[in-house]
């Protein structure tokens, strides 16, 4: 066996050594210094982010143990935006890993944390279904010991059983799907099972259909999105903002390349109706249901709901442009998103109040978190200049780009419903700026250092990474370069 | 080089007092900021004019001057594309007197002046970057950048239901644009012929002429109607009677000023200048619509007894009619048409000014609880009479140009049905005069109704300097129309061309 073919995967392994490193250090150190661990841990994985931008990433083209595993630029950049999602949370969980309930399980979360990262890495590289598999086991078994960190709260142990029962219930629906795919191409590889499949049986369409179900739970698309409010409301914050950014980002990516290099010839004939009748569903279902929220924490998980639906555009649209756009989505969705659960984890942290209601007036005590909200919540919503609206007109345009009368519709439904979730951002806007005639029962307080830092990412994300047109121009091109890992057979 | 260009400065100057007003510690630095950079702008907005105008004597007929072009996104051949015709220096010009009357009208606001200037100036980068854009992307880009500040300047330093009413003019506006980007999209996708680079450049989707006549009956509608809800098209006007009344004094200035204007600027700009296949073929749609707007808005105005209520509806019945004179679809209407955002922009601007400062004293807009402030602060009460003069047309102020060039322009169409719908519409003058006079009697000349309100004092130094700088600008559009007409004057010819191909 030629070991050398291990150096191909040089960002797994470094994520690797940084686990073992961190576990080592868990081990070894005193458990009665402080900041020890966390520091540690979250100095190392900044290292390993910005060692991932250095890299030169455009010539980073390969495959290994006979094309099980392969690399180019699009995964490396997948990874390396997943990498930046990763170190603004640990950064943001600092101040809470730091606290004394968290003094002998500290080193837990970090190695779980990592691991799923792993996990989610093999995902993205992968193109046989047994690694897949591995890697989305590794991937989401870990987080349900991380859902149920709280131990003392109830609510988290009930969204840990929730999520558990949910994971392991998707994984199952996914691998009956693989089941029948394998009964019909004889092979696991993604580039042969199109070639091996015969279209239009029905046992395909089937077989499909698991496969999008399957996906749909770990992205929560309506109607596989019943367990995430109450995993989002229940999980500790970082743990919540960990799911609804960095396992949605890795899933989406995935689930494009399936869906675009195994299933790309019955595009036309067998997903794309699928996929077109769940997007519509999950925009709108997610919308409406972030309407009533009073729970931030509930709020922010029916938003990330119909966020996943905008996702889905780029998925739909099947082309280097759509998975360009859907890597540029998710960046600037990671950005957004943490900087609003950032706000509420610190809050959530010094006084204890997820709920709407307490921000009101937030500005008048606390103008920084406020403001940085209100970019999440523009952000989100897709107001220039800020970096949502780029991500959403780039996903829009795709999703047009093939041109039929069906994808006008969809991106006018999809277009209609960013206005309803501009009313529900709006309404979080006009608790903290403009209700100033009530006492805001937020005390003004100073948030600890690092989590000012990974606001301060966030926000230096949410105003440049639209305005600075180089992000966008080289994930297109690195979703244009080595396309036979992806596009094998979707241009026929 | 970016900063050779003279447009971008139009940008470049709001940037820079945002980052000059986050520095500011206290009202007199906050002041100082915004005066020295709503100069700036004016005095540039005018040196641009006449610059123009040289040029245009000198001989320079391309579409549109002081072109400039920088790629930003490779991938989908998104410029950052800049140009102006007549049109856009005249809309220039009236954006930056109005930001610089707006800045003298909140002189004294409260509370977070800061902020209140923060929003007001990014609005007005949104209004200027939109008129000197002929890329679409950055077109769409700084007009919705000009949407979002309202939010917050109504739902802050608004005032009766302002929740509400903020709430609904962000939600419809955006409403609006949510068409608009399918349009715009749409466009692209078709702007080039079959194997050509696909472009979001203005001039180039023109002359290329690629969109077909069954996307442009698709595109046209969608996109006249995502602009012509910020034009107050009826059944999409009803934000801006709540948005108006609610809003303060120089976000009313400004946002019926200006960026109501936005509408029938993107009207004609995008879609009419792009599709005149369905522009020709579907403008009867539209011509109905704002011909309800116009008479209907009148009406409205006649029973309202808020005073800004009634110029809001007024406003609706006034920027119907450049929706209205823009669908004609001749030369001289359309000529009419920017007249009349020219005139219509001051002078709302002017009432609004006017309402704020009488508000401001008797803290009351209902006409039925005030009366005689003819004799308790004449200098308002004059400035009143000359905006309502204004508004109902009298010779010699702005209001008589524009509507006079617009109903001659309109009648030019020698079919039945144009000609009815000008006579209709003609109406609405009458109706202006009903409603105007009805306020002026009331407000200004009837019996004091409130002895409070004898203790009253006329107008301070900012306020008479913002209402002169507006009515010298209305009388100045009025006695000296060719000097506008001068600057219009080519500009529709590339519209009117592609029309009649």
């Amino acid at each position: 066996m030629d070991y050398s073919q291990f150096l191909v995967m040089h960002q797994e392994i470094g994520l690797l050594v940084l686990i073992l490193l961190i576990f080592l250090f868990d081990t070894f150190s005193s458990r009665q210094v402080p900041r020890g661990l966390s520091m540690f841990s979250v100095c190392l994985f900044g290292l390993l982010t910005v060692g991932g931008f250095v890299f030169p990433w455009d010539k980073a083209v390969a495959s290994a143990f006979g094309g099980m595993y392969v690399t180019s630029p699009v995964m490396v950049a997948i990874k390396n935006v997943l990498n930046v999602g990763v170190f603004i949370v640990l950064l943001q969980s600092m101040n809470w890993a730091d606290g004394e309930f968290m003094r002998i399980r500290r080193g837990e979360f970090y190695e779980l944390l990592l691991i799923t990262l792993f996990g989610m890495y093999l995902m993205i590289s992968a193109r046989h279904f047994l690694l897949f598999i591995i890697g989305l086991e590794t991937a989401s078994l870990p987080l349900a010991a991380l859902v149920a960190f709280d131990k003392n709260r109830y609510e988290s142990h009930e969204a840990a059983v929730k999520y558990i029962l949910t994971a392991v219930f998707s994984s199952a629906i996914f691998m009956m799907g693989l089941s029948f795919v394998y009964a019909l191409a004889g092979t696991l590889y993604f580039n042969d099972i199109a070639g091996a499949c015969f279209g239009g049986d029905a046992m395909l369409i089937v077989a499909v259909a698991f496969v999008i179900a399957g996906f749909g739970f770990k992205l929560s698309l309506v109607p596989f999105h019943l367990w995430t409010a109450d995993v989002y409301q229940g999980a500790p914050t970082a743990v919540t903002s960990y799911l609804s950014v960095i396992s949605k980002g890795a899933a989406a990516f995935s689930f494009f390349v399936v869906m675009v290099q195994v299933f790309g010839p019955f595009y036309g004939k067998i997903w794309e109706w699928m996929l077109y009748a769940l997007i519509i569903l999950t925009i709108t279902v997610g919308n409406l249901f972030a309407l009533r929220q009073k729970n931030l924490k509930r709020f922010l998980a029916f938003s990330s709901i119909s966020q996943a639906g905008y996702i889905m555009l780029g998925v739909i649209s099947g082309s280097a442009q759509g998975l360009g756009s859907l890597i540029f989505y998710i960046l600037v969705y990671i950005f957004s998103n943490l900087a609003a659960f950032g706000v509420i984890s610190s809050i959530e942290n010094k006084t204890g109040r997820v709920d709407m209601d307490s921000y009101n007036n937030l500005y008048s005590t606390n103008p920084r978190l406020a403001f940085t909200m209100m970019l999440a919540m523009f952000s989100l919503a897709g107001i220039p200049p800020f970096a949502g609206f780029f991500s959403k007109f780039f996903i829009f345009s795709a999703a047009v780009q093939p041109g039929t009368p069906a994808l006008y519709i969809l991106t006018l439904i999809a277009l209609i419903n960013t206005i309803i979730s501009l009313y529900y951002y709006l309404l979080v806007v006009k608790a903290m700026f403009i209700k100033n005639q009530e006492e805001c029962v937020i005390p003004a307080f100073r948030s600890t250092g690092s989590e000012r830092l990974g606001m301060w990412i966030c926000v230096a994300g949410i105003i440049f990474v639209g305005l600075f047109s180089c992000i966008y121009n080289s994930l297109i091109s690195a979703a244009q370069m080595n396309t036979e890992y992806i596009f094998t057979l979707f241009a026929n | 080089m970016i900063f050779s260009n003279i447009l971008i400065y139009f940008v470049v100057i709001p940037l820079v007092m945002l980052g000059g007003l986050f520095l500011c510690r206290n009202m007199n630095q906050i002041r100082t900021v915004a005066v020295i950079g709503s100069t700036a702008l004016l005095a540039l907005s005018v040196y641009l004019m006449f610059d123009f105008l040289q040029l245009r004597a000198a001989g320079a007929d391309d579409i549109m001057l002081y072109q400039g072009s920088w790629m930003w996104f490779e991938p989908l051949n998104i410029h950052l594309a800049v140009g102006v015709d007549g049109i856009s220096v005249a809309m220039i010009l009236l954006s930056a007197i109005i930001v610089f009357a707006g800045t003298f009208a909140s002189w004294k606001i409260t509370p977070l002046p800061k902020d209140f200037f923060l929003w007001l100036i990014l609005l007005s980068t949104g209004v200027f970057g939109f008129f000197i854009s002929i890329d679409l992307f950055t077109m769409f880009m700084f007009y919705e950048v000009a949407l979002i500040p309202m939010y917050l300047l109504i739902g802050l330093w608004g005032t009766g239901r302002k929740e509400y009413s903020a709430m609904k003019l962000t939600l419809m506006l955006m409403g609006g644009s949510a068409f608009l980007l399918l349009g715009i999209l749409g466009i692209y996708y078709h702007s080039a012929p079959e194997g050509g680079r696909l472009t979001m450049n203005l001039l180039e989707i023109s002359a290329n002429d690629a969109i077909d006549h069954n996307w442009q009956y698709f595109l046209f509608p969608i996109t006249f109607v995502g602009f012509g809800v910020l034009g107050a098209m009826f059944p999409f006007h009803t934000w801006s009677p709540d948005g108006h009344a609610s809003a303060p004094t120089a976000v009313s200035m400004l946002h019926a000023g200006v960026l109501m204007k936005l509408g029938g600027y993107g009207c004609f700009r995008v879609a009419i200048y792009l599709m005149p296949f369905a522009a020709n073929e579907l403008s009867w749609i539209f011509l109905i619509l704002t011909g309800i707007s116009v008479v209907y808005g009148a009406f409205s105005a006649c029973v309202q007894t808020d005073l800004k209520y009634i110029n809001a509806y007024s406003s609706v019945s006034h920027c119907g009619l450049v929706l209205f004179a823009i669908l004609m679809l001749n030369n001289t209407a359309m000529t009419g048409a920017v007249m009349q955002m020219l005139s219509h922009g001051l002078m709302t601007a002017l009432f609004f000014a006017l309402i704020g400062m009488i508000y401001g004293r008797t803290h009351t807009r209902d006409i039925r609880q005030m009366g005689g402030l003819m004799k308790i602060m004449p200098f308002l009460a004059v400035c009143y009479v000359i905006a309502g003069m204004a508004s109902l047309g009298l010779p010699g102020l702005s209001g008589f140009v524009a509507e006079m060039t617009i109903f001659v322009g309109s009648f030019q169409n020698s079919d039945f049905f144009h000609r009815a719908f000008t006579i209709v519409a003609c109406s609405s003058i009458v109706i202006t005069a009903v409603y105007i006079l009805r306020v002026v009697g009331k407000l200004l000349f009837g019996p004091v109704q409130d002895e409070h309100h004898l203790q009253l004092t006329d107008a301070t130094w900012w306020e008479r300097f913002s209402t002169i700088t507006l009515i010298v600008c209305v009388a100045g559009i009025g006695c000296f129309p060719n000097w506008i007409a001068g600057l219009l004057h080519d500009s529709f010819i590339p519209i009117i061309e592609v029309l009649t191909k």
